[in-house]
């Protein structure tokens, strides 16, 4: 089979995993394939969709999708691309670029282009401000939706009022308004998002050619913003852990405690405990509103959900107070080096009109950048997290009532399905008759449970499709990092050696240690000083953890992640967006990690 | 004749030198005084070749001679060039260059006899650094006492005299008159590793980074392409280490006893092991950029490691000029609108 060429199934090709058929045809008409399809290139988005998606997270793609299109093929005119087409198939997303290719085309997209895109550019500042306005307006109005609550009858003040409309409509209003502020927040998520990417590969691609060699890393360094919110929650955890020294309290923080435990010790100190959980409350909110995944799952719940994580790591941080270390950030010095990496590579150049253009160009990038690292807090972090817990409330709503045997199980509906089981509910109470569906929504919730057990066992193919002979869409260079020749990698992953895994090269320097599989935040417990983390996703709001840890590997994820910026910072090696290290590395396996190189190599060899 | 005008010391010279230190020796005089380590030694400067040169002409004529020979008369050249050589190489030295070079020499060594030097031509003309002119390549490595040291710095001028290097400058039609040999003399150094650097990428032309290339033992190992050596990539502004590339060197250069070097055989657990740690290659990484800032242009390094200190020095810096000599084209020129940039990106012209 060595000289068949080598190409990516095609969509028809796929079947559905027998028994999931029904699950599989619960995802809304337009994600699924037909028959035309085929003609179309299609890659795996296994960068923001690693696991199978359960029905109602699929609206992450939607709302996404749908925003993200609008911005490049109707707000700013992006002249080679339109938006992102997307299909779901064993609860795997795959998505297509619509390319523009005629050339009239796109010089009547470019005239578009250039009035808005340059206004944007042209008035950044400004309007990133206004920005974060309208954001915390959005996030004031989803915290501001009001409790859903059911009474026998409405309170009597409601009828003195005359409000005239009783408290099942509430229902449906407020589950149309969580709706429509989900779908409005991606839209502010990408109203800058491409526009920022894009200055920064300008830049990016001028120092590829300009200094062949450097890293990717090194350019990423250079335009890196220190005052970017995704710092911000790991600044609170260092903070804490100072205060913690400072009140004499730190003796509560020992490995292994629950945060519950601790919390309730803390309690019962008197006045330095009380003060302390009192700082706690100021870093709470907003800044433990950071969710452990990239906030495109319902699971992937946030520091203030669940403590673990940030106490987890302040007995280290406490640690090195103790001993005397300055943990704050050293801002000044990470700006300092800044500086000198951008005037070192600047005096490299051959000559000043490079120089000038250089010059042109990382204005530009620096500029722009904060809204690229610091948009995430607000929209996949802040917003996500209340939206899923809105979505919670209405499905512990629905377990109250019969629909569903626990709350969580309402991420097993659609989003229609969902609002039909609200109007079920909202009639039964208004009419005394009992919902209609509570049977059938623990037999979809049943079905659909069981086929994402089997669709998480599967292996899908990276891609399907013919494919395309250059990749030319900015959207998907930028935003997947798809190229043709990471295409050809993928079509000839089979000869590679099997002790070497590769990925993106995030965070140079060479470490050698046991690999750790951590999956989900529970297992991180499971971290001994100088493990290699090997990890599905990682996040920023990982960011504690990474004061243990010897180096960072992870199957998703670019060279900008924020996993890579986090693992820059820490100055650890880190190798990111691999496919597969966490299903190839055996917990406990040796492993050396090079960052710069991009290259995890299994130490204690694997027979081939 | 004065010492001087036979000898100079490092310290004392520099590149505007080079008609009378030769190219090497200028080299090796300017990194001194840059406060670059280099191991210390001296020059027997072209004046001290031309007098020898002059007494055995006014003795019996010996460039005339070759001015009347056809480059395509191999025989004949031939024939001609090794009497000159065997002059060169037998005949009486003028008494006060041969004082010069011995009392030099004894400075060099401390008076201990066991010092070895490395005796080192040093050609003084552009076309003398075209590969065709022989001679360039002579060093003697691993020199001990004075005489040894008279006979290499004969050998390094009768070397001008070669087949090849006279066929050279007949068939260019170059006046004998105006050729001239410097030699270096300077203290070797036992290395624990050694090999070169270039301060700029030689596969991508990257200004950005150095590449260093080193094996156990002696340079000459790694020149002479004997063993592969070990590479790295070092970015010269973050020190980060992007490429390793760590080889099976099996043989290494090492002094013979006696005089000379010899090749052994290297020990099974050294083979595989990097011969720089990474420590040492930031530290080599720095003396390259101190040397390329002092000459403003990227250089083309050898360096050793002495087997005891652990110190660094550099044996020779020289313009890199392969891609030097390419015209660059700018990557990129400043645009009217700063924002146009952004077409490169969103413009889809890639």
């Amino acid at each position: 089979m060595a000289d068949a060429p080598k190409r990516f199934p095609l969509p028809g090709s796929m079947t559905v995993a027998p028994g999931t058929e029904a699950a599989q045809a619960a995802y809304p008409y337009y994600m699924q394939f037909e028959p035309e399809d085929d003609a179309r290139f299609w890659f795996y988005n296994s960068m923001h969709f690693p696991e199978p998606m359960t029905v109602f997270d699929m609206i992450t793609a939607e709302a996404a999708y749908c925003a993200l299109g609008a911005s490049n093929t109707r707000v700013h005119s992006l002249p080679t691309t339109l938006g992102i087409d997307y299909r779901i198939i064993n609860g795997r997303v795959y998505i297509g670029g619509n390319g523009v290719t005629d050339p009239e085309e796109i010089a009547r997209r470019t005239e578009e282009f250039q009035k808005r895109a340059y206004y944007y550019y042209a008035n950044w500042e400004r309007l990133y401000d206004q920005w974060k306005d309208k954001m915390r307006t959005l996030i004031g109005e989803a915290e501001a939706l009001p409790k859903l609550s059911l009474p026998e009858f409405e309170p009597l003040e409601h009828v003195h009022a005359g409000r005239g409309v009783a408290s099942n409509h509430f229902l449906l209003d407020t589950y149309q308004k969580t709706l429509e502020g989900y779908f409005r927040m991606w839209h502010h998520h990408f109203e800058f998002l491409l526009l920022g990417y894009g200055a920064y590969m300008v830049f990016f691609d001028f120092c590829k050619k300009a200094f062949p060699e450097i890293t990717d890393q090194t350019i990423a360094r250079m335009v890196a913003g220190f005052e970017a919110e995704i710092f911000r929650p790991d600044e609170e955890v260092r903070r804490l852990a100072r205060r913690a020294v400072e009140l004499g309290v730190d003796g509560k923080f020992v490995d292994r405690a629950t945060p519950d435990d601790i919390l309730a010790s803390l309690e019962q100190m008197g006045e330095a405990g009380r003060e302390w959980l009192k700082e706690l409350e100021t870093s709470r909110n907003p800044w433990f509103n950071v969710n452990v995944g990239d906030g495109f799952y319902h699971y992937h719940r946030s520091w203030n959900d669940d403590l673990s994580l940030p106490f987890s790591a302040l007995p280290g941080y406490i640690g090195r107070v103790k001993a005397g270390e300055n943990i704050e950030r050293p801002f000044d010095r990470l700006v300092a080096e800044r500086q000198a990496l951008i005037d070192g590579y600047r005096d490299l150049l051959g000559t000043d009109e490079e120089r000038e253009a250089y010059d042109q160009m990382i204005t530009l990038a620096c500029r722009v950048f904060p809204y690229v690292e610091g948009h995430k807090f607000y929209c996949e972090h802040w917003y996500t997290n209340l939206f899923f817990n809105k979505i919670r409330e209405f499905g512990a709503l629905l377990a109250e009532h019969g629909f569903l045997a626990a709350s969580e199980d309402v991420f097993h509906l659609s989003h229609y399905e969902l609002e039909a089981a609200i109007i079920d509910l909202m009639t039964s109470w208004s009419n005394g008759s009992p919902p209609r569906g509570l049977k059938r929504f623990h037999a979809l919730v049943a079905e659909r449970k069981a086929a994402i057990e089997v669709w998480s066992k599967m292996e899908t193919p990276p891609a399907l499709g013919p494919v395309p002979d250059i990749i030319d869409d900015p959207a998907i260079v930028m935003l997947w990092g798809i190229t043709r020749e990471n295409l050809d990698r993928w079509l000839g992953a089979d000869e590679a050696d099997p002790n070497e895994i590769r990925g993106f090269a995030a965070s140079s320097g060479v470490v050698e240690g046991p690999a750790r599989i951590v999956k989900t935040v529970d297992e991180m417990g499971r971290l001994e000083p100088g493990d290699v983390l090997v990890c599905r996703v990682t996040n920023p709001t990982w960011a504690p953890i990474f004061q243990k840890i010897s180096a960072a590997v992870s199957d998703i994820g670019g060279s900008m992640s924020h996993a890579a910026i986090v693992a820059r910072e820490y100055g650890l090696p880190a190798v990111v967006g691999t496919g597969d290290a966490t299903a190839r590395i055996r917990d406990g396996q040796r492993v050396r990690v090079d960052g710069a190189r991009g290259i995890v190599t299994i130490l204690d060899q694997v027979a081939t | 004749m004065t010492q001087d005008a036979i000898i100079s010391w490092f310290a004392d010279i520099g590149l505007a030198d080079r008609p009378a230190v030769g190219g090497k020796g200028g080299s090796l005089g300017e990194l001194t005084r840059a406060g670059i380590a280099v191991p210390p030694g001296f020059v027997v400067r072209t004046q001290a070749f031309e007098a020898f040169i002059r007494a055995l002409d006014a003795a019996a004529p010996l460039r005339a001679p070759i001015e009347a020979l056809d480059p395509a008369d191999l025989a004949g050249v031939a024939e001609c060039t090794r009497a000159i050589r065997a002059r060169i190489e037998e005949c009486a030295m003028p008494a006060e260059v041969r004082a010069a070079v011995l009392s030099a020499h004894a400075t060099l060594c401390e008076d201990q006899p066991d010092t070895a030097v490395a005796v080192r031509s040093s050609a003084t003309t552009e076309d003398a650094e075209d590969a065709s002119f022989a001679g360039l390549q002579d060093t003697y490595l691993w020199v001990l006492g004075g005489e040894t040291v008279l006979r290499m710095v004969r050998s390094c001028w009768a070397s001008l005299y070669s087949v090849e290097s006279v066929c050279y400058r007949r068939k260019h039609g170059l006046p004998e008159e105006g050729v001239a040999m410097a030699v270096v003399v300077q203290r070797m150094v036992d290395a624990r590793a050694a090999g070169v650097m270039f301060t700029r990428s030689p596969t991508t032309g990257d200004r950005s980074v150095v590449t260093i290339e080193g094996a156990w033992g002696l340079g000459s190992a790694v020149v002479s392409g004997e063993v592969t050596p070990d590479r790295w990539v070092v970015a010269k502004i973050t020190g980060e280490i992007t490429t390793r590339d760590i080889s099976d060197k099996h043989i290494q250069q090492v002094p013979r006893a006696g005089g000379g070097i010899a090749d052994v055989a290297v020990a099974d657990d050294l083979r595989k092991a990097p011969c720089l740690s990474d420590a040492e290659l930031l530290a080599l990484k720095d003396i390259g950029l101190r040397a390329e800032r002092h000459y403003r242009r990227p250089q083309d390094i050898e360096w050793a490691m002495d087997r005891d200190s652990g110190k660094v020095v550099l044996l020779q810096s020289r313009p890199e000029t392969v891609w030097s000599a390419r015209d660059p084209k700018p990557v990129a020129a400043p645009a009217a609108n700063p924002l146009s940039h952004v077409m490169n990106i969103f413009g889809g012209r890639r």
